[in-house]
């Protein structure tokens, strides 16, 4: 790649982006026979994204620093990558009560809904399972692996459930 | 809530990064799906074509701009207005014969090719931007334009500039439509 990433992030229209978004839904529609399997074509592709998004990303955010913390690449998710992506950073972050692998990032209107009406028949289906993979993508290429999913809560809510292994070492290093 | 309308505003951007790591994602995926290269070509072109149809609307709508009078005029005004409004990027326009139906689009820059280098060796005449051809084909289509996109050359391939060509094809329909 000869082009430097320092240059700065350029922007492009969300109608382009939208319509390609809803094309490729209804590629992977025509070739699923279930919703669940819809979602899960869509996570891959998002899967795909994120892992390539996250190496810009990065280089040019934290050039140098890694996360260590969960707190810390929550925070990271929620504030420069959701803006690096989606020009805005995600509504909320929050942890379950009761379980401390669990998070929750929420968005009341995902941009990747933008132009998605989801038909009766189909409301389980929630096209943010895109944004579910490419999180997960991106948590399990920075040491933090976790299961991602989608959920129509306050808007969607993208559910995190960290590896037990993350948890423990979290709470190891914070004697530190 | 009143901040509605003007936060859709302020969020009519995406970026750059996200739509040509999708386009990539999806072209992976049909390369998954398909083993030919001519059928993903297809796919793409019909896809893309799905997004033409739509995006013309959009297009006319922020554009604003008036009906083209002639083919010239609406090549400059997919080069000049509408690539830059979707893509960032101007190619250079010119007429390639003396009837004026025929132009070609030179690409010095193509973002949706941001992230790849080259083709893979048993992917060789896969039309990575087909998807272009599509919408460009789609939304003239949606204009009673009838024309022919394809890639003439093509920067992945080895050529050594990324060319479009357009083909309008004239029907006596369009003419009774002009007056």
């Amino acid at each position: 790649l000869e082009r430097a990433l320092g240059r700065p992030r350029s922007e492009l229209s969300l109608a382009a982006f939208a319509l390609l978004f809803s094309e490729l839904v209804q590629y992977c529609q025509r070739r699923v026979a279930s919703v669940a399997e819809l979602q899960a074509r869509l996570a891959r592709l998002g899967h795909h994204v994120g892992l390539r998004a996250l190496d810009a990303l990065v280089a040019r955010e934290r050039p140098g620093r890694r996360e260590t913390k969960v707190l810390g690449v929550l925070l990271f998710v929620k504030g420069p990558l959701w803006r690096a992506l989606f020009g805005r950073e995600a509504d909320k972050l929050e942890q379950a009560n009761d379980d401390d692998r669990t998070f929750y990032v929420i968005e009341r209107e995902p941009l990747v809904n933008t132009f998605v009406s989801v038909p009766r028949e189909n409301s389980s289906l929630n096209c943010a399972a895109f944004a579910a993979g490419l999180l997960e993508a991106v948590l399990g290429a920075s040491g933090f692996p976790a299961r991602v999913s989608a959920h129509w809560h306050k808007g969607t809510t993208l559910m995190i459930k960290f590896d037990e292994a993350v948890i423990a070492r979290d709470k190891s290093l914070e004697g530190r | 809530m009143s901040r509605s309308p003007g936060r859709k505003q302020e969020n009519n951007k995406i970026s750059r990064e996200l739509f040509v790591l999708t386009y990539g994602a999806l072209v992976a995926q049909l390369c998954k799906d398909y083993e030919k290269d001519e059928d993903v070509n297809t796919c793409l072109d019909r896809m893309g074509y799905g997004i033409g149809i739509r995006l013309i609307d959009d297009f006319l709508a922020r554009s604003g701009i008036k009906k083209c009078r002639s083919y010239s005029e609406t090549a400059d005004m997919i080069a000049q207005v509408a690539f830059k409004m979707y893509l960032g990027v101007t190619p250079s326009v010119s007429c390639s014969n003396a009837a004026g139906n025929e132009f070609s689009l030179i690409l010095d820059k193509n973002p949706l090719v941001d992230f790849v280098d080259e083709l893979p060796a048993e992917r060789a005449s896969l039309c990575y931007c087909n998807l272009l051809c599509g919408v460009i084909r789609g939304a003239l289509e949606m204009v009673h334009l009838a024309a022919e996109v394809t890639f003439l050359q093509d920067r992945l391939k080895g050529d050594a500039v990324t060319e479009i060509g357009i083909t309008f094809l004239r029907k006596p329909e369009d003419r009774k439509h002009k007056r």
